[in-house]
């Protein structure tokens, strides 16, 4: 009798052995897909990214001839800011190739030098007065055709009808790269303008002090609610069904979809209360009332990791109830809120679908001084340069996306060095 | 005179009373030689509050009442030829006046207009002294009284600790004001929206197509407002995402709690940890940008048409999205299943993944099912994967390999851009909102209550 079960066991060993292996490579794939996912998003992501931190330039020996410029003073700032450097440039460009003549020949150079090419040189002429009357041989910034041939996204051996450059304008950019006066330089302007239709004058500054300014509201208002809110509801609430109406109600609206949150500050804070449309302001408290339920909830599980002995403590000294919660059980329970703060603050910085709600998705070139100025904010901007068409969008599109994590990695890392440093096990 | 000074003033004011009030117990109770009834300080806060709190009540609500006194203050003088006209035309021309004379361009203005000008500056003049005066009056109100009530027997820390009770006890009201704040908006204008479209036609009809003709010929503008493609596509990408999401998670919460090594879990979790820390606008990129033409081309090569927008490639994104917290959610249920239960299908000879298949997972069930949920919840809710890379044309159909559009998808594209209040298309996305709200919050209550039940059995 017991054989034959020994038997029966023994024949379907080899069998269920098997079915203990298969089970655990499932297990194994599983685990390497989610992995393989997170790299091959990284590769793409910085792969396309990285080119977008250099930003092609000419070297160009600029006459700045002051009657040319038709500035008559050259102390008067308005006169250099405003003078018309654009001609000078192309006239530069122009001498550049003393063989090419004819408006048609010349009318290819037209897209060689950036729409904000003469912007960016008289912020360096209001630095250089003594440019005036001299040739300088100085870097102007290149137009995004340029930059997508320097880049290799624009290469001969495409069909000439399919690409931005025709075979002439190619010869004369290999030319340029040859003779050493087209380079790609560190994109400095990247860190240090705003937004622009045009992609190499396009800068993250704006969508990241928007961005600042937003998180700055929700963190000034979130963090003293939520942990006010969590204090009252783990140290003095009474347990009636009021309190479980409000901790139902937190755990609800943790799991409420972001864009609902969108859709309140529309209808309250920008119809009923008239508040600016696109401003931080109002991005930042919609990003409160939704990163309140992660704080309140992570707040209230570390006080209640504070041990009842110290509570009994204080109390037994004669201190008030208000006086334990707030000397003692309090600057306990800190470390386990910042931490859950900065992971709420985290979750607030890369939030996308409820700025477009308020109007944060407006084209704002301008960088926001104050939280009431229209601004956008670093999701809102990958979002919207990833919808453009131009192909140089692409690479800031994914530099965005880069500049973002190191952000968020960052204050990730910040609250797991705060919970590891500080956190006490009683 | 701005706001942020009058600001900086209370706040130099409060300082001072708190010192004020502190030196005023301690000098009461050295000339009367008797004990404060509460540490000195307590005086000193009691005081500082009584400044403040009153006055930043007061200028709320003076607030939401500022514009309303400079405007009726300055239209009371309203030319005759203005007076015939209707009240949404009286509001358009007050908010086109302030615009203008704000910006400085007043001198774009009808002549007949321009008269109100001093009015509207003098009007502005006044309420700012209202506000800066009142503020004050409150304050110096407020130090007297304190003045007066300070004695040395006055149980000062009382007072200070039942207002911090108060404002804790709002702090947690919030949350509360925060539902009644998404229900009244998403209901009131809903409201709205169903008295011009029957709400049989919004939650049955099968036809989506929400521009509003402007011209009673205009093509293509039928104005639409069936909503069950939109549920349909809705249901179709998250079913693709629970598809991948759901095996993939679950077995990856099984590997890492029953059989990886140490080292693996202590590389993988923090990994998976920032996967489900990605903003989800980075998702779309990657859907809009690699998956979305991957798919494309590779289903070009099997000889099948792929849209360019396929459900496939935003279920399939938005699938690697919830694999971490489906993963997470599981973990904790698995890891709640008691020992004692695994030792005893060990000792009755079965092998590890016979012990997870026939005693963890039906042990852990209603967890992962409750995590299930919350994860579906979440794809229904998910915004900018789908925004990104999921159409705009409101298909019927099953086939991944089509375009779809979602209900997140209609509320983005309704509400960005310009817009008017009172149109059905705007009141459109707001009763999208309400449904997709009770939607997540039934899958929420639900799933909630379930992983909280079973918490509870093995406690």
């Amino acid at each position: 009798m017991t054989n034959k079960v020994r038997e029966q066991v023994k024949s379907t060993l080899a069998k269920r052995y098997a079915a203990e292996r298969r089970f655990r490579l499932f297990g194994l794939v599983s685990v390497m897909i989610g992995l393989a996912f997170l790299c091959l998003m990284m590769f793409t992501i910085i792969s396309k990214g990285l080119p977008a931190f250099t930003q092609s330039y000419i070297q160009l020996s600029v006459n700045f001839d002051l009657e040319e410029l038709e500035i008559s003073d050259v102390n008067n700032e308005e006169a250099v800011q405003y003078a018309d450097y654009d001609s000078v440039l192309k006239q530069a460009l122009y001498d550049a190739f003393p063989d090419v003549s004819g408006r048609k020949a010349k009318k290819q150079f037209r897209r060689f030098l950036s729409s904000g090419a003469g912007y960016r040189v008289s912020k360096q002429v209001a630095n250089n007065l003594d440019w005036f009357n001299t040739t300088q041989d100085i870097w102007v910034l290149a137009g995004d055709e340029v930059n997508l041939f320097m880049k290799g996204y624009i290469r001969a051996d495409m069909p000439e009808n399919e690409r931005q450059l025709n075979d002439q304008q190619m010869a004369w950019l290999a030319t340029l790269k040859e003779e050493g006066k087209l380079k790609k330089r560190f994109n400095t302007a990247f860190f240090q303008y705003g937004d622009s239709r045009e992609p190499e004058l396009a800068g993250i500054l704006g969508a990241l002090k928007g961005s600042l300014l937003t998180v700055f509201v929700t963190l000034l208002l979130s963090f003293p609610i939520g942990v006010a809110a969590a204090v009252y509801l783990e140290e003095f609430a009474p347990s009636n069904w009021f309190s479980d109406v409000i901790e139902v109600n937190i755990n609800n609206l943790a799991a409420v979809p972001s864009i609902v949150y969108g859709l309140l500050g529309l209808a309250i804070f920008i119809n009923f209360f008239e508040l600016p449309r696109s401003a931080p302001l109002v991005g930042g408290l919609v990003l409160t009332l939704m990163t309140l339920p992660t704080i309140i909830i992570s707040s209230r599980s570390a006080l209640k990791a504070v041990p009842p002995s110290i509570r009994e403590a204080a109390l037994g000294l004669g201190a008030s109830k208000m006086q334990v919660v707030f000397h003692h059980v309090v600057p306990l329970a800190m470390p386990g809120m910042l931490t859950g703060t900065i992971i709420g603050m985290a979750q607030a910085l890369g939030e996308t679908a409820p700025l477009l709600m308020i109007g944060m998705v407006a084209f704002v070139v301008e960088v926001p001084q104050g939280i009431t100025d229209p601004a956008t904010v670093l999701p809102v901007q990958i979002f919207l340069w990833a919808d453009s068409p131009e192909r140089g969008f692409e690479e800031k599109t994914a530099a965005a996306i880069m500049v973002l994590l190191v952000f968020l990695i960052t204050m990730n890392s910040l609250a797991v060095y705060l919970r590891k440093q500080f956190e006490r096990r009683w | 005179m701005s706001f942020k000074f009058l600001l900086l003033i209370l706040a130099l004011i409060t300082f001072a009373a708190f010192f004020l009030g502190r030196s005023r117990a301690q000098s009461l109770a050295t000339a009367e030689k008797v004990k404060l009834a509460a540490l000195p300080n307590y005086y000193g806060y009691m005081t500082a509050l009584w400044c403040v709190v009153p006055v930043l009540f007061a200028l709320f609500i003076w607030s939401q009442f500022d514009r309303g006194f400079v405007l009726s203050s300055t239209f009371e003088a309203l030319p005759a030829e203005y007076q015939a006209l209707s009240v949404d035309e009286l509001t358009s021309l007050k908010s086109n006046f302030v615009n203008s004379v704000d910006a400085g361009l007043s001198s774009d203005l009808p002549e007949a207009l321009q008269t109100l000008v001093p009015r509207y500056e003098q009007a502005n003049k006044v309420a700012q002294m209202i506000k800066l005066f009142g503020a004050l009056f409150l304050v110096v109100v407020a130090i007297v009284v304190c003045w007066f009530v300070i004695r040395p027997a006055l149980r000062a820390r009382h007072i200070v600790e039942g207002f911090i009770r108060y404002a804790l006890i709002a702090s947690s009201l919030i949350a509360i004001l925060t539902t009644v704040g998404i229900l009244l908006s998403v209901i009131f204008e809903s409201i709205q929206f169903f008295k011009k479209v029957s709400i049989i036609e919004f939650l049955f009809g099968t036809h989506w197509s929400p521009q509003i003709a402007i011209r009673d010929d205009q093509v293509g503008a039928s104005g639409a407002f069936g909503a069950v493609p939109l549920f349909a596509g809705t249901m179709l990408i998250s079913l693709i995402a629970m598809v991948i999401a759901v095996p993939i998670g679950l077995m990856t919460a099984i590997y890492l709690t029953e059989y990886a090594s140490k080292r693996l879990r202590s590389i993988a979790k923090p990994a998976l940890e920032i996967l489900a820390g990605i903003p989800t606008v980075v998702y779309g990129v990657f859907a809009a940008i690699t998956v979305a033409p991957f798919i494309r081309n590779s289903g070009g090569l099997l000889g099948l048409d792929v849209s360019s927008e396929s459900a496939l490639a935003a279920g399939l994104v938005m699938g690697i999205m919830i694999i971490p917290f489906v993963s997470s959610l599981s973990d904790d249920v698995i890891n709640a299943v008691p020992q004692s239960l695994r030792d005893g299908a060990y000792a009755l000879g079965s092998t590890k993944a016979e012990t997870i298949r026939s005693v963890l997972i039906p042990a852990a069930l209603p967890g992962i099912v409750g995590s299930v949920l919350l994860a579906a919840s979440r794809a229904i809710g998910e915004t900018m994967i789908v925004v990104m890379a999921a159409g705009l044309s409101a298909n019927m159909t099953a086939n991944p390999l089509e375009a779809v559009t979602t209900v997140t998808v209609q509320i983005v594209t309704l509400l960005t851009g310009d817009q008017e209040f009172d149109s059905a298309k705007t009141l459109a996305a707001f009763a999208l909102g309400l449904m997709l709200f009770i939607i997540t919050l039934i899958l929420n209550v639900f799933a909630l209550h379930v992983v909280r039940k079973y918490r509870e059995q093995y406690d």
